[in-house]
């Protein structure tokens, strides 16, 4: 089967044209940002530095295609085309006319469209997944930072011992097809997902314990939504149907906050020493706070900084991770549009066909150093201050 | 020290005996035991004959029973075929005493591995030389190549040079082998035809420049970028002390300032880094391993792991763990050694 082509020069454009939605949602972010940047505090300042406006370029351009991906993508993901098996770049399909920009992959998919529906999928697990393991570092690396003495040696054991973990063995013991049938996937769900219950609750009660007009309200929000979230993803039994995680997902979630939490406990922990030691946690202290008091809203919000810095550089992580998953085909389906497992299908074939492999590969390196010049960048300017 | 290092020792054996244990019940489970019998009988076995299967291997004895006995300290019981009376070994290629013994990993006796039909030693020790190889070249490459960008970088703080050498190596941490590894194969392989896409022939007939090179340079970038990231933070702190002022100026030109004052204290911090690295690299090999096809620890581990074999899983486990462990234990040490500063209480 011959296939006409376009050349280079029009894949290029074609590439440009397709994502002009973010195009425009960038230009608007850009302009409003740069045009209020003496407001905006943290985030103002990363326009001052070179490193700092590529990061967040970068980081805006995958998030925007996430959102717009299926205005963006010409065809389904998953769509077979037959006779688009292994087409070049620049091939253009015969029936929509539409153009196969980076070529098809071995069953005939648009390898430019998973790409740009890749995104969505790491975009969504890798945020929400480095979400869930700072709540789970923070609220148990705040105690045995504060306290030290036994809470402190039990914890740290337990979180060296999964570091100890060489990360892929944790994945093949975790994400195997046959997990799915044991009750271990759901049970760390379930204490996973609680962290944030109990994170929220805790950091309300403490601060208005003596205000119960602003108080209940404020616990009766975080117990119906975080409940109602709750049972969503680890019961899948949402009453109004709207959240829900397949089983797959829910299992690499698991594994990928199980991987990273410990990393974060250790950070939380070491900042906690360091900042006890302060005048004003001292002064909180004598003023009769509790000490969950003192840790949440006193050390917490005085350790932001670098838990910013550690945000970012844990999200491109999680995506590594993510992509380290689909690598070794765990967890997600094989057909997934996912970029870990575009590189695995493509780097199978590397011998006969190159391109289904580099849209991926680029897709998730780009992405992953575009949150790491953030966190390069916003250290550079948390060390200003 | 002495008492320090016995402490971590002491550590180290009960956070190697609790993560077994994990491992141990992680592969023992239902579904990953039925996988097991099914790779080892046939697909369209009956359940009955799964069933009969694993308890004619023990696999239905008490959990820590069996776990005692992998660990060497309950007896392994001969198994005596019901129909003849004879005593024959439970897998074929795996030799077993006919009386009751002790054979675990406290008396050196790995088991068997189900999926290489061999004892889970003549697999494991080869395939760790193989990647023992591996991470030689590794270090070789990456250790010089990382420290030269950290000291070069943060000589001059701010400067291009500075700058040019950080994004270069923020951009290295943010590819992660499976990228970095396709990238290289597409140019070097595929375009230049340089070198050889595979390392499958460095098992077979040796290690040669065409087929190592890619996987060591693979393995390399990614950890390059981090370990000087961390030198040039460290260099950049000492280039401020004092000690390297007064040595400015008392006449000594800037190289020599940098050779010969702030170098020696600059390279304290990346040894710790570069010994943390080890874990990291554990994961990288399984990667690269498996992309390049090289028969190591990383594809012994992956094919262990992805067939249920469970001796073969716990051996990877218990190495791969105890290297984790053991290269924490030396950045520790190291450091204080390195370090005058730091007593260790």
């Amino acid at each position: 089967m011959q296939h006409e082509y376009v050349g280079a020069f029009q894949i290029i454009l074609g590439v440009i044209l397709r994502f002009w939605p973010v195009w425009l949602a960038l230009a608007i972010v850009l302009g409003v940002s740069i045009f209020y940047k003496k407001r905006l505090g943290l985030y103002g300042q990363l326009f001052d530095s070179g490193v700092g406006i590529a990061g967040v370029v970068i980081c805006l351009f995958w998030l925007f295609t996430a959102i717009f991906s299926a205005t963006i993508a010409p065809f389904d993901p998953l769509g077979q085309i037959v006779i688009m098996k292994d087409a070049l770049p620049g091939a253009i399909e015969p029936e929509s006319g539409q153009i196969y920009l980076f070529g098809g992959d071995k069953l005939s998919r648009d390898v430019f469209s998973r790409m740009v529906f890749g995104s969505r999928i790491v975009l969504i697990i890798a945020p929400a997944a480095t979400a869930f393991a700072i709540m789970v570092g923070t609220t148990l690396g705040l105690p045995a930072g504060y306290y030290g003495g036994r809470i402190d040696t039990v914890l740290s054991f337990l979180a060296n011992l999964v570091l100890a973990f060489p990360v892929i063995l944790l994945f093949y013991l975790l994400v195997t097809p046959g997990i799915m049938d044991t009750p271990i996937p759901y049970g760390l769900a379930g204490l996973f997902f609680l962290f944030p219950i109990i994170f929220f609750a805790t950091l309300f009660y403490t601060r208005f314990k003596n205000r119960p007009d602003r108080l209940y309200p404020l616990l009766a929000f975080t117990f119906i939504f975080g409940g109602w979230i709750y049972m969503g993803l680890v019961f899948d039994a949402d009453p109004l149907g709207i959240v829900s995680i397949n089983p797959n997902q829910l299992n690499i979630f698991v594994a990928v906050v199980f991987a990273s939490s410990p990393g974060v406990f250790r950070i939380v922990r070491g900042l906690v020493m360091d900042i006890k030691t302060r005048d004003y946690v001292a002064a909180a202290q004598t003023r009769g706070e509790s000490p969950w008091y003192i840790m949440l809203w006193e050390i917490l919000p005085n350790a932001r900084g670098p838990l910013i810095v550690d945000a970012c550089l844990r999200i491109g992580y999680t995506t590594i991770l993510l992509g380290t998953l689909g690598y070794f085909g765990l967890g997600l389906a094989p057909e997934s549009p996912d970029w870990g497992t575009a590189i695995k299908d493509a780097s199978r074939l590397l011998r006969s066909f190159i391109h289904p492999a580099l849209p991926p590969t680029i897709a998730l390196m780009s992405f992953v150093l575009g949150l790491n010049l953030l966190a390069d960048a916003l250290r550079e300017q948390s060390m200003k201050d | 020290m002495l008492m320090f290092v016995l402490r971590r020792l002491g550590t180290m054996a009960l956070t190697m005996l609790c993560l077994t244990l994990v491992v141990f019940f992680m592969v023992n489970l239902e579904p990953n035991l039925k996988k097991l019998a099914i790779s080892q009988l046939d697909m369209r076995s009956p359940p009955e004959q799964i069933e009969s299967w694993l308890e004619k291997n023990g696999y239905r004895d008490n959990f820590f029973l069996r776990y005692g006995r992998w660990l060497g300290v309950v007896q392994k019981q001969p198994y005596t075929d019901p129909a003849t009376g004879e005593t024959v070994p439970r897998f074929s290629y795996c030799d077993e005493p006919a009386q009751p013994y002790y054979g675990g990993i406290l008396q050196g006796d790995f088991g068997c591995s189900t999926k290489f039909k061999r004892t889970v030693s003549y697999k494991l020790w080869p395939a760790l030389a193989a990647t023992g190889t591996l991470m030689f070249w590794v270090m070789i490459t990456m250790v010089p190549i990382s420290l030269l960008i950290g000291i070069l970088a943060g000589m001059r703080e701010g400067t291009r040079t500075d700058r040019t050498l950080s994004v270069a190596s923020i951009a290295t941490t943010a590819t992660p082998e499976y990228v970095s590894g396709v990238i290289f194969t597409v140019i070097f392989a595929s375009w230049l035809g340089w070198l050889n896409g595979s390392a499958a022939s460095a098992t077979s007939s040796g290690i040669s420049f065409s087929n190592f090179t890619l996987p060591v340079m693979t393995m390399a970038i990614y950890g390059i970028g981090y370990i000087a990231r961390m030198t040039r933070a460290s260099m950049v702190e000492v280039m401020t002390q004092q000690y390297i002022r007064t040595a400015r100026l008392k006449g000594l030109s800037f190289g020599q300032v940098v050779v010969k004052h702030a170098l020696r204290n600059a390279l304290i911090a990346p040894f710790t880094v570069i010994m943390l690295q080890f874990p990291w690299l554990l994961t990288g090999v399984v990667i690269v391993e498996t992309m390049f096809r090289y028969q190591g620890f990383g594809f012994t581990l992956v094919e262990a792991a992805g067939n249920n074999d469970i001796d073969l899983l716990l051996g990877c486990s218990l190495v791969s763990v105890f290297v984790v462990l053991f290269t924490q234990l030396i950045s520790d040490v190291g450091y204080a050694y390195l370090n005058p500063r730091i007593r260790v209480q």
